[in-house]
């Protein structure tokens, strides 16, 4: 059994021991009893044809999981969803990743996966927006792109021979400044229309990963960026000392007042009581705890107390009970 | 109590080796009520007890306790080939066996490299690989740690059990579980789960690892000689030793992953 890491009095304990409970009995009316672990066989009809996916193997005309988690039937499909595991890319999916190496053309990002993941040169926008091939020059200049250890946002392209490759052909993808990266089991992230949130009331930008990394940082409006990029990129001999000595003007865009990086914590805190309990994170669920420990009045540092944790466990469950009760 | 005992003797005749098995023979580990001793009964195993989950940065993680033995381990993994001439279409599994220098009774300073330690990271890989369907990871590498953090016999199998759980936890795809076990014997009685003073009267100590549902023997080491006949017998306590740890490893993965998905929710 996976532990909460928390030191708990007995009266929390009680508490949290409760909710869980009641999150039990809520989910085991949707699905019952489709959990496997490895080596449990699988009950199919097999008169109907089975098609065996991910997770399962065959073993003397029985179907057996490989994995453990949960077991899903589409058709004639069925295939074991893993629940604990790395990051299972698909194709279309938004990531975040880390840049371990700068290489021929290419960087190579750490995404939570089997491997590294390769974004190209060529696949990605030029900082001044102009669609054309790929000079030298332009390799030479990667490191003004990315640099290792950036964190950067990006769509998976799929699959070529040398790996998994990413694609960042929009303003929406590209480096990341002026906030948090969160790591979070990728199974607790759902793949849904929209990664990208914009967190209005607190000046604050959100973008769940598929892989289970997280973003929290200051609303920046890209296209001032670019602009700005522009003049620099033209010409990158002007760019390098510009780097040092910082203009006023510029010192001025680096600074994030004090309020959004207060909120950048809350939204972090947040995350982190959510992947501490293991429940889904969705943007709804985030903002109704931030706005929990705002009308408590908590510090961003109580957030992560056992005594809001198991609150948020109790606002989970209720959650949870009106939403079954409205369907 | 046992532990101070059996070191005694060990000491008082160290230096002839015929001496030292003579009195170690004459000694009684089974007593004539048919009592070990620890008390236990000669086909009782000590007390398992498993946890899931204790690195929290780690892909999975488990602790495994038998009796006085308990043995963390920790898997990372799949992921990038550290090592970039060692890519292949298989994944690339490696183990390294530790043991901390508190875990036995007189403080130990050992080298990371000794040959015991090698020799056991190497059984360990070569069992758990045995299990890991490696051809559905092709260019990563698993590694699995394993450090034991008290040492009172039959480590070999308390290790490959907290790795099969460790394993279990990061969702890598296996054949089968693997689980291990001990059995000796001494005193002409067949002894199951041998504990530090057992496993040191010098007797056969047979280690056994199986896939409990594909019914096939992955791991079978003993360092002494014994009757064929014998050797059936003592195998055969041997796995049902490690049927009953599989029971109870299967019990703890499922209420986990239960838990996991109960509390995700939809």
């Amino acid at each position: 059994m996976r532990g909460i890491q928390l030191p708990l009095s007995q009266t929390q304990k009680v508490r949290l021991q409760k909710a869980l409970e009641k999150l039990e009995s809520i989910s085991s009316k949707v699905n019952s009893a489709a959990s496997v672990i490895i080596a449990d066989s699988i009950p199919v009809n097999h008169e109907d044809g089975v098609l065996k996916g991910h997770g399962t193997i065959d073993l003397n005309g029985e179907v057996v999981a490989t994995i453990c988690g949960v077991v899903e039937r589409v058709n004639k499909l069925v295939y074991v969803r893993a629940l604990r595991s790395r990051y299972k890319p698909e194709v279309g999916d938004i990531v975040i990743g880390r840049v371990v190496e700068v290489a021929q053309k290419r960087w190579r990002l750490d995404i939570n996966f089997n491997q590294d993941a390769v974004l190209m040169l060529s696949s990605m926008n030029m900082p001044d927006g102009v669609q054309r091939r790929r000079t030298a020059l332009d390799e030479l200049n990667m490191r003004c792109i990315f640099e290792e250890n950036d964190v950067v946002c990006a769509e998976v392209r799929g699959f070529q021979h040398d790996g998994l490759h990413l694609q960042a052909r929009s303003r929406k993808y590209g480096k990341l400044n002026r906030g948090q990266l969160l790591k979070v089991p990728p199974y607790l992230v759902k793949r849904q229309k929209q990664h990208f949130h914009h967190l209005e009331e607190f000046g604050i930008d959100l973008i769940l990963g598929c892989n289970g990394f997280i973003w929290v940082g200051e609303h920046i409006e890209a296209k001032d960026d670019m602009v700005e990029d522009q003049v620099s990129q033209s010409d990158p001999q002007v760019l390098l000392p510009n780097k040092n000595c910082l203009s006023l003007e510029e010192q001025e865009k680096n600074y994030t007042i004090l309020e959004t990086r207060k909120y950048i914590c809350r939204a972090a805190n947040a995350v982190r009581v959510l992947s501490m309990l293991g429940f889904n994170i969705t943007l709804e669920i985030i903002k109704g705890i931030i706005d929990l420990s705002i009308s408590m009045n908590l510090d961003i540092h109580e957030m992560l107390g056992s005594d809001f944790c198991v609150l948020v466990a109790e606002k989970e469950v209720e959650r949870r009970s009106s939403n079954k009760k409205k369907r | 109590m046992g532990i101070v005992e059996g070191k005694e003797s060990i000491e008082r005749c160290g230096g002839n080796g015929m001496v030292f098995e003579k009195i170690h023979l004459r000694m009684e580990y089974v007593s004539p009520e048919g009592l070990r001793l620890d008390g236990r009964r000669p086909m009782e195993m000590r007390q398992i007890r498993a946890e899931i989950g204790a690195v929290s940065k780690a892909d999975g993680s488990a602790i495994f306790e038998m009796g006085n033995t308990k043995v963390i381990a920790a898997v990372y993994g799949p992921r990038e080939v550290q090592n970039r001439s060692q890519i292949s279409n298989h994944a690339l599994v490696r183990c390294e066996y530790s043991m901390a220098n508190f875990s036995t009774g007189d403080r130990m300073r050992k080298s990371k490299g000794d040959r015991r330690s090698t020799e056991i990271s190497l059984v360990i890989r070569q069992t758990m690989e045995a299990s890991i369907l490696t051809h559905l990871l092709p260019r990563s590498q698993i590694d699995i740690y394993v450090q034991v953090l008290q040492a009172d016999g039959g480590t070999r199998s308390a290790c490959i059990n907290a790795a099969t759980l460790a394993l279990a936890d990061a969702g890598i795809p296996m054949r089968d579980l693997v689980t291990s076990c001990s059995a000796g014997y001494l005193n002409s009685t067949p002894l199951l789960d041998l504990n530090y003073v057992e496993d040191s009267a010098g007797g056969p100590d047979v280690t056994l690892g199986i896939l409990p549902k594909l019914d096939k023997v992955t791991l079978l080491q003993m360092d002494s000689k014994l009757p064929i006949d014998i050797l059936e017998n003592v195998m055969q306590l041997a796995i049902e030793g490690c049927k009953a740890i599989a029971n109870y490893i299967r019990e703890i993965l499922l209420e986990n992953t239960k838990q996991l998905e109960y509390r995700r929710g939809v």
